[in-house]
């Protein structure tokens, strides 16, 4: 039986390496303890995929699917319903570094292409992934390399590789390249193409595949990062992988998104990281591996860092986060059923536009997920779900709530409530406001089942409207 | 010059989808308007003529009513360089002002943060329909977004009216300012607290609303008035934004009767809206944009038409000089925008120009992100 430290510990090792979980699954991946889980989430063949095929024979617009709206569905599906939580994860995180958005590329098939380049190698060798996304129809045109040729070049993708999808304008002050050395990046990925080529119409579209084409590569020699000779894209990625730099972004990054909100990307040349010791641990772990990302989030998952008392809680949940951990939570859409759609579109709502960031920087996170428009939104959300006494998740709440004791004082009735969606840990003040309402209608008791089944949602609803019910 | 007591409102309706321009704004004496719309074109006898030249389609008439009183501007062949045929992206371009990289401030953001710089009104921009279009994104400027007006607020959920009151009172008192909690707790408990009072103040509205007329039971009816609830709730908004359900004028099949529904639908509630406005004695200090992100194909593919170019954007208020503005497009096949298309001649930013400088008297410039000409329908 695990105890309520592991518990509590366990609840935040499933919200970050995953989209959250119920009670019952937090109990039973704490009783099997958490070096095993860690192994689990990081080896996801290990446990068995997502039906997918289930989702498709109920659903068969959804294979290979033109709509951008289908691939948002069945991604926020697999979301809720994939046991490769870990792998899932990754694959929104690079989504939100290596980001190419829908308006430009206009082709949900080649979204949903790209998230599955991501999910599939998303936890493999840093450099790999590099030139998979280098090698991406979607990115290839999002970033105009389409458009870049030996004799008249375009330096987008060439640029945007080196600033928002490897090294970063800088570190530790410094910069970490110049000028030149775009150009020479930009020129190495010349002639690295699609096929067919855009615009789709009048004939309608069809499957974008990689083209190099070496009659525009340019060949002649370049210099980067201090390197010189006939570079092609390969070797400019080689020369990447090996900079302390990269290190340094992909580390910066994964604790962003998995440990605590820290400053966003433009801010990095100037301000250091929130805890070096935790990066520099896993910049190790970045060359020691030779770019395993796997090797890296291990360090990470299993380290002191992590597990600390002070980051629980540290991060403000992305939208994607909210709508899909609180639908774990509730059983909402634990199977198929219809009013995907509706669930799918809720982080647009609240500023999430998946698979169409606002820019090549993709979304700002932490505090910037939260204004006045989207802070209705998430709580709204939240709190018609968690008040459904009607959702399986919900009455399993409640029961466990009933099996705490024939009556509650108001005091426990709101501290069993916190346990149960959380653990969550709130502030004296919301403490204060949360027993003050339970204490309205005196001692919560068994008495009277409805009743007590009212009172409850009321108060999960309550607590989904919390300001602390926004971060993980 | 126009001059009004009360300050601007700027009403926008997004046509999304891209309307077909050439149904709704008919050159029907051009034979050439015959031979590309051999399936899709309106009979002679039912269009609505508004000049020797051009006429409205059929079901148009409610629209007619402001151009003959002078107060409808219609702008032709609207667009911009290297037109975007991408629903999502040529929308992104109209909203930002950006067509050459990716923007993330809208203009009309931009418009808000000039009347309002430091947030004092957390109603001066209101969107209805869910999510914000870019239009209205910039930073520090909170737009309410409003799915629905008459069941907008916090804790929706929560049925009866005496359980609500007393969870958001308890919401309430969980935002309070609190003290040492961090800075980003901070924030999150300011930004709840702004939205509550958004909220309370927006509820307040459709029932101090009471009217004679009757908007349509669609989502473009319930939105119109929605729009006019608040203005007449005068809470000092001044920026009243919504969008016609999403990608309907996008009339690939079936334009015949789809556009028919649509545009009976518009003008009907376009007259309805400024009847209501109208009978409160509210009306002058309120212009209508309506604009699409794109005109259709010049041929009909026989059912429908696929995305085109230059498309038709219109203005309608009591201070609106009433006319054409700009050329229509030609149909020469030599004249057109590769792929079959209008060739734009009006920049729309220059609509947005007018409309920065000679309604909200702002410096055009920086909204619009550069020098454009003005249309003087003001």
């Amino acid at each position: 039986m695990a105890d309520q430290q592991d518990v509590a510990l366990m609840a935040h090792l499933l919200r970050r390496a995953g989209f959250g979980a119920s009670r019952d699954e937090i109990e039973a991946k704490a009783a099997q303890g958490y070096d095993s889980v860690v192994e689990e989430l990081l080896n996801p063949s290990s446990v068995p995929n997502v039906e997918e095929d289930l989702l498709m024979r109920y659903m068969p617009a959804y294979h290979e699917a033109a709509a951008i709206e289908t691939n948002i569905q069945a991604w926020v599906w697999r979301m809720i319903n994939t046991p490769r939580q870990l792998q899932e994860k990754m694959a929104l995180f690079w989504h939100m570094i290596f980001c190419a958005g829908h308006s430009k590329i206009d082709s949900g098939q080649e979204m949903g292409r790209m998230i599955a380049m991501f999910r599939e190698h998303g936890m493999g060798n840093f450099r790999n992934l590099l030139w998979l996304l280098s090698t991406s129809p979607a990115m290839v045109y999002y970033l105009d390399n389409s458009e870049s040729h030996k004799e008249n070049l375009n330096e987008n993708y060439g640029r945007e590789l080196l600033e928002l999808f490897s090294l970063g304008v800088g570190k530790d002050e410094e910069f970490n390249y110049s000028e030149d050395d775009v150009k020479a990046c930009a020129r190495a990925f010349t002639g690295w193409n699609i096929a067919p080529s855009y615009p789709p119409f009048p004939y309608g579209r069809s499957p974008w595949e990689f083209r190099f084409d070496p009659a525009d590569h340019d060949d002649s020699e370049k210099t980067f990062l201090g390197e010189t000779g006939n570079l092609n894209g390969d070797d400019v990625l080689d020369i990447i992988c090996k900079q302390p730099a990269t290190a340094r972004f992909v580390a910066r990054h994964l604790y962003n998104f998995f440990v605590a909100d820290d400053v966003q990307i433009p801010a990095w040349r100037l301000t250091p990281p929130r805890d070096m010791k935790a990066i520099e641990a896993m910049e190790q772990a970045y060359f020691d591996s030779g770019y395993e990302i796997k090797a890296v989030l291990e360090v990470l998952f299993k380290s002191d860092f992590f597990k600390a008392e002070d980051v629980r809680f540290a991060k403000v949940k992305n939208p994607a986060e909210m709508v899909v951990s609180t639908m774990r939570l509730v059983g909402e859409h634990r199977d198929i059923q219809p009013g995907l759609f509706e669930f799918s579109q809720e982080p647009k709502y609240m500023g999430m536009d998946l698979m169409n960031p606002p820019t090549v920087e993709g979304w700002h996170t932490g505090r910037e997920w939260i204004d006045s428009g989207t802070l209705v939104e998430r709580i709204n959300f939240a709190a018609d779900l968690m008040g459904n006494t009607e959702l399986p998740g919900v009455q399993s709440l409640v029961g466990r709530l009933m099996a705490q004791g024939d009556s509650l004082t108001p005091d426990q009735f709101v501290a069993g409530c916190l346990d149960l969606t959380g653990p969550l840990i709130v502030t004296d003040d919301t403490l204060q406001q949360l027993r003050a309402h339970a204490s309205k209608d005196g001692n919560l008791t068994t008495a009277n089942q409805a009743e007590f089944s009212r009172r409850a949602g009321e108060m999960f609803q309550m607590i989904a409207a919390t300001a602390e019910f926004q971060f993980e | 010059m126009v001059s009004t007591q009360k300050d601007p409102v700027l009403a926008v309706l997004s046509l999304s989808g891209g309307n077909d321009g050439l149904n709704t704004v008919i050159p029907y004496n051009n034979p050439l308007y015959r031979d590309y719309r051999p399936t899709l074109g309106i009979p002679e006898g039912q269009i609505i003529s508004i000049n020797d030249q051009l006429g409205f389609h059929p079901t148009m008439g409610p629209l007619k009513k402001f151009w003959d009183e002078g107060k409808l501007a219609i702008f032709l062949g609207v667009g911009y360089d290297n037109p975007s045929y991408s629903h999502f992206r040529s929308m992104d371009i109209w909203h930002t002002c950006e067509p050459d990289k990716i923007g993330t401030e809208g203009w009309l953001g931009r418009v808000l943060k000039e009347i309002d710089p430091t947030a004092e009104n957390v109603l001066c921009g209101v969107n209805f329909g869910r999510g914000l279009p870019r239009a209205l994104v910039m930073e520090g400027v909170p737009v309410a977004s409003v799915g629905n007006l008459e069941t907008y607020g916090l804790l929706t959920g929560i049925d009866g009216e005496g359980q609500r009151d007393q969870a958001l009172d308890v919401f309430g008192r969980m935002y309070s300012p609190a003290m040492g909690s961090g800075a980003v707790m901070d924030y999150i408990h300011s930004t709840g607290t702004n939205a509550l009072k958004g909220a309370d103040i927006l509820a307040t509205a459709p029932d101090k609303y009471t009217s004679e007329v009757e908007y349509s039971n669609t989502d473009v009816g319930q939105y119109m008035k929605n729009i006019a609830q608040t203005h007449l709730a005068e809470f000092g908004s001044r920026v009243l934004y919504t969008t016609s359900p999403y990608n309907i004028f996008d009339t690939h099949a079936n334009q015949a009767s789809l556009h028919s529904g649509l545009w009976s639908d518009v003008s009907n509630n376009v007259d309805t809206f400024y009847q209501d406005l109208r009978d409160h004695n509210a009306s002058d200090n309120v212009m209508l944009l309506m604009f699409t992100e794109f005109g259709r194909r010049i041929s009909d593919n026989g059912s429908g038409t696929d995305h085109g170019a230059g498309g038709i954007a219109w203005v309608v208020g009591e201070n609106v000089k009433g006319g054409i503005y700009g050329e229509y497009p030609s149909l020469e096949p030599s004249q057109q925008e590769e792929g079959g298309n209008l060739k734009y001649s009006m920049d729309f930013r220059s609509i947005y120009t007018t409309i920065v400088e000679d309604w909200f008297k702002m410096d055009a410039q920086p909204i619009v992100g550069g020098s454009f000409e003005k249309v003087n329908f003001l």
